[in-house]
């Protein structure tokens, strides 16, 4: 399954709820990726302040894919560039893809769930 | 075909009408439903409470008498649903609140459902994501 992540981590629960669903399936040892995309890649980015938001801080649980057997972590390169984020400067090492790797990405995997 | 289906809005959304009618379709032409996975706002749609105008199709309550007749596994989410205040007697007793508003057939379990029902399918269909 590739979890496509769509929301900044300020927009509500959704980044969360995009990021357990990977989780979830981490813990049963599914084949899944996660594709950080558009306003989601907000959640990579360093030195977020949650707390002034009264929010707990996502990049703690972001960090726990890899402890949940997901490796295939991605990021939109556009969407980077586009919010002035660089792949280097990410709180959560993720690979950046270009649109035809994208392309590829979704057509590597049986069900897609976007968030 | 084996269809797992995933519904992310609620009631009032468009697109918790379509997953309904998409359901019913699957049925009507043989198919067969492994499960309904409501999640984020789509466990409004699980909702008793809400209540439509009568000149409107209320699309919650389809729900509830689709699922009945058609004996489904309907899972909400119960992390989604807690947070966003739709409980089963047993949570609304846990957690001390006055009111159930999620009557049987609704199930409240677990992720691990949706990943369960998406490995048993053929196809996992989403409905309400962004």
């Amino acid at each position: 399954m590739l979890i496509v992540s769509r929301q900044a981590p300020w927009a509500g629960p959704a980044a969360r709820e995009a990021l357990d669903i990977a989780l979830a399936g981490g813990a049963f040892g599914l084949p899944l990726a996660i594709l950080f995309l558009d306003d989601g890649v907000f959640q990579l980015q360093q030195g977020q302040a949650p707390a002034a938001l009264e929010q707990k801080n996502l990049c703690a649980n972001l960090q726990a894919l890899d402890l949940f057997g997901v490796e295939a972590v991605y990021a939109c390169q556009h969407s980077l560039h586009v919010r002035g984020l660089a792949a280097g400067t990410l709180a959560v090492e993720a690979q950046p893809l270009a649109a035809e790797a994208i392309t590829a990405l979704f057509n590597r995997f049986d069900e897609v769930i976007t968030l | 075909m084996k269809f797992a289906i995933a519904v992310f809005a609620p009631a009032h959304a468009p697109a918790s009408r379509r997953a309904l009618r998409f359901a019913q379709a699957v049925l009507a032409e043989g198919h067969e439903i492994v499960r309904l996975f409501f999640y984020q706002d789509g466990v409004h749609s699980a909702s008793a409470n809400v209540v439509f105008p009568q000149d409107e199709s209320d699309i919650a309550a389809q729900w509830h008498t689709f699922i009945q007749q058609a004996q489904l596994d309907a899972v909400v989410c119960i992390a989604a649903a807690l947070r966003r205040g739709v409980l089963d007697e047993q949570e609304a007793g846990r957690y001390g609140r006055p009111a159930a508003n999620l009557p049987e057939p609704w199930v409240l379990s677990g992720l691990g459902q949706l990943h369960e029902a998406a490995q048993a399918a053929d196809r996992l269909v989403s409905f309400g994501g962004v």
